[in-house]
């Protein structure tokens, strides 16, 4: 569905990305992780649009869309969704506008209210559809800028750090949410993480930026048993989970001993 | 030599940055200009930009308008009567009213408070990556945050500037009335002597250019915040674009002035 080939990018002397070259069949939920500044919010950037490569190619459904003006991107964007770092939502609206946004600009709907509550019912929400988003939780902003993703039924979700910033328990809801999102709606998703966890709980397959290269690329599986020290000093070093595999979930955890 | 160079440098890279601002300004301006009369129209959005920007700045203009009368009325009358013309003091505060002070004194002020607050608006937006996120949406930022306010200022300051005018000359004839005891009638018959239906025209297009300039650099400023300067490049970007607006205001007030009362002879 996305391919991406010998993609480059710079900032001035700063050379962030060196050649990505990615393969995103449809129906995948692919996991780029990596270090701080190796470049994985860029290579969203540059997926989504917002940023255009220095070299390189960016096909979506057989079309080139790296060099595609903003008016010619619009009906692939359509077919986006994505999910911001700190949910990017919109203060001066309410949740039920927030979420019914794409609907009320591209299909004219003036009463948003239905379909908004049923996608916020879809990330767990309710009755918070007439509150502001600075009247909501962070854990909850998350949910609303999911639920504002999956609004227009996108066949691609991107995540930009889904759970950063957000306590463990939050952090662990959020990937539940994302894992049931894949199975539910079938969605091709793209997520940008340093959580290891979250990325081992999600991902049908990872790849690994460093210094602006693919370093390892396969199932999480795979990813577990790579060789190479830079991916398992990353891995390992990330994830309490695949150290203690008996570890449970943050929420599970706490109803136990609170039981 | 090497400072020459130096300097040199230094005006070369000014005149750069200036003419790549003047002409991203430019690029701007035509792009909203050309999207406002394209569908799907925003008319909640302007609605709401023009409560915002017309509504609640009323009181504020009224204060100044009235201030402004005041002022003028009260030094018009001390140094027409040192020329013992304190007679003429009606179309004094007339033609300082209508032509410049009823329409600048409003428009600096609303470049202060409208343009400051559009800059802080749209520049707390890019911060938080809700442009991004519009853009990623299909909805053009331009079309959706732009056009509105665009809308909104061009036409809520020549309505903001009428009534500035109107308490203005107001506040002009209760201080000739009751402060220097002068016949009210006469203060109104020379008043009118000097009020042209023209003169209020051309005051309507210098409002109007005084708005679209107000909103454009608010807009503009708002726009240039890039996600990593968080809340200090918003700081630094809404004290620019109250700067800038008022010296375009200033500009544009020169310009339009010699345009339209030298060269086409208004009267």
């Amino acid at each position: 569905m996305i391919e991406v080939k010998d993609l480059w990018k710079s900032f001035g002397e700063n050379q962030v990305l060196t050649g990505i070259d990615l393969h995103i069949p449809r129906g995948e939920t692919l996991v780029i992780m990596g270090p701080s500044g190796c470049g994985k919010s860029v290579l969203l950037r540059l997926l989504t649009g917002l940023m255009k490569p220095d070299r390189g190619q960016i096909w979506f459904d057989g079309l080139e869309i790296s060099t595609f003006s903003k008016k010619k991107l619009v009906p692939i964007r359509r077919r986006l969704g994505m999910l911001f770092q700190s949910a990017a939502l919109f203060d001066f609206m309410t949740v039920e506008e927030n979420v019914g946004f794409t609907l009320t600009q591209h299909q004219g709907m003036q009463n948003v209210h239905s379909i908004a509550k049923e996608k916020l019912k879809l990330v767990d929400l309710h009755n918070v559809e007439q509150l502001k988003p600075a009247e909501i939780s962070g854990g909850m902003r998350k949910r609303v800028g999911l639920a504002r993703a999956i609004a227009d039924d996108p066949e691609v979700i991107f995540y930009d750090e889904p759970t950063t910033g957000l306590d463990p328990v939050t952090g662990d809801e959020i990937n539940q949410l994302m894992f049931n999102l894949h199975e539910k709606l079938n969605v091709t998703s793209v997520i940008v993480t340093h959580d290891m966890d979250s990325a081992f709980f999600v991902a049908t397959r990872m790849v690994m930026l460093h210094r602006g290269r693919v370093i390892a690329e396969g199932t999480p599986e795979e990813m577990k048993a790579e060789e190479n020290p830079i991916v398992r000093q990353f891995i390992y070093s990330g994830s309490r989970k695949i150290l203690d595999p008996h570890l449970k979930d943050t929420r599970e955890t706490i109803e136990r001993v609170e039981s | 030599m090497p400072f020459l160079i130096s300097f040199l440098e230094g005006l070369g890279k000014l005149t750069i940055s200036f003419l790549t601002t003047l002409g991203e300004a430019t690029c701007l301006t035509l792009s909203a200009i050309g999207l406002a009369f394209q569908p799907p129209y925003q008319p909640k959005m302007v609605l709401r930009q023009s409560y915002l920007i017309g509504v609640t700045a009323l009181p504020i203009v009224i204060f100044t308008g009235i201030f402004t009368g005041l002022v003028v009325a009260t030094q018009g009358y001390y140094q027409l009567r040192v020329l013992s013309a304190e007679g003429t003091i009606g179309g004094f505060v007339s033609v300082t009213i209508i032509k410049e002070l009823g329409l600048v004194v409003p428009a600096f002020v609303m470049a202060g408070r409208i343009g400051a607050s559009i800059t802080a608006e749209l520049g707390t937006m890019k911060v938080t990556e809700q442009i991004d996120a519009l853009e990623v949406m299909a909805v053009d930022p331009v079309k959706y945050l732009v056009v509105p306010r665009l809308v909104a200022c061009t036409i809520m300051l020549p309505v903001l500037s009428m009534f500035s005018i109107a308490f203005g000359l107001a506040g002009g004839y209760f201080v000739v009335i009751k402060l220097f005891n002068m016949n009210g009638n006469f203060f109104l018959k020379n008043l009118r002597a000097f009020m042209y239906l023209s003169s209020i025209l051309v005051s309507a297009v210098k409002a109007t250019a005084f708005g679209t300039s107000i909103a454009i650099v608010g807009c503009y400023k708002g726009f240039s915040v890039s996600s990593a300067d968080g809340a200090e490049g918003v700081g630094r970007a809404t004290t620019g674009s109250a700067v800038t607006a008022i010296m375009i205001i200033l500009i544009i007030d020169f310009f339009l002035n010699h345009l339209l009362y030298a060269v086409l002879n208004f009267k």
